[in-house]
């Protein structure tokens, strides 16, 4: 059975149903992230000595601001190749793209491996969520963000390798599904945006 | 694909980079603003208004809302009222509570 609208737009919404349903899903997402933001600003108000959570005995802030300087330029650079991956599709440049994807992925596995060293040297030093509710909310808000860098990564290498065949058969649809991807991942980097001032700068 | 849609996505990416470049520079303003150690209202402020400055720049060139459809921004207009409710209702309930009704 052929699914419609996967590259018409459906005339009352002048949209494909593929661009629907994405931007419903990321307004899903802009409420979960919402919820993990709204409970940090409350445990922050409420908290009666914040910023002796976010420091160390000797003063020193205990996130690492350079590894989360990197990490942004990282995700902004991943965010530039994915959107020039799409627009390699609209000039019809199939080797581009590849490149410009796979780009992205290696980004995305660079921002990962930053990640895990940063949670690695926050363990050696007994930084554990349960230690105060400063890292209980760094390490839930990162590590969500952490999950969906990897799946916006298993998205982009399925579109890399197997999900490639489609170009073939339907470059269009084809098309529409890397800016579908795209749209979540630039989402993936938005969040990052907001979340780099807010836990490892404030 | 025509002259004319070839032209349009070069254009396209000439913002791109230019969007890019923008997010590199306002990235590093962030930093910057961090090291003047301004009173913690400032801090925020600036901070907070860098980080939409960014994220509207990713969100209307590289997630192309510049140029997107009604129902979109009907969808996206409903998700802000909902995200603004959900930020700000644990204060007005905590309002209540000290003017006692």
């Amino acid at each position: 059975m052929e699914i419609p609208y996967t590259v018409a737009a459906r005339p009352d919404t002048g949209l494909n149903n593929g661009k629907i349903g994405i931007w419903l899903f990321l307004a899903s997402e802009v409420m979960l992230f919402g919820a993990l933001f709204a409970s940090y600003i409350m445990l922050r108000v409420g908290a009666t000595d914040w910023h002796a959570m976010t420091r160390t005995e000797h003063g020193e802030m205990i996130l690492n601001v350079p590894l989360a300087f990197t990490n942004t330029i990282v995700l902004i650079s991943s965010s530039v190749t994915m959107v020039m991956a799409w627009a390699s599709l609209m000039r019809n440049q199939l080797g581009r793209f590849r490149m410009y994807l796979g780009a992205t992925v290696l980004l995305g596995c660079c921002f990962l491996v930053i990640k895990y060293f940063e949670y690695s040297a926050k363990f050696h030093h007994g930084l554990l969520p349960g230690k105060n509710t400063f890292l209980a909310i760094y390490f839930t808000m990162t590590g969500l963000h952490g999950l969906h860098v990897i799946g916006g990564m298993v998205a982009n290498a399925y579109l890399l390798g197997p999900g490639s065949k489609l170009w073939h058969e339907n470059p269009r649809w084809f098309t529409n599904r890397v800016e579908n991807s795209g749209l979540f991942w630039h989402f993936v980097d938005l969040v990052w945006i907001f979340l780099f001032p807010i836990l490892y700068l404030l | 694909m025509s002259d004319h849609a070839a032209t349009d996505i070069d254009r396209h990416v000439r913002v791109y980079l230019i969007v890019f470049a923008s997010l590199l520079v306002l990235t590093v303003v962030t930093v910057g603003v961090y090291e003047l150690h301004l009173t913690p209202a400032a801090a925020v402020t600036v901070a907070l208004l860098i980080a939409t400055i960014k994220g509207s720049l990713v969100a209307c060139y590289f997630m192309h809302l510049v140029s997107e459809k009604k129902l979109i921004f009907l969808v996206l207009a409903l998700t802000v009222v909902f995200f603004f409710t959900l930020l700000f209702l644990p204060f007005v309930t905590s309002i209540k509570d000290h003017i006692g009704i």
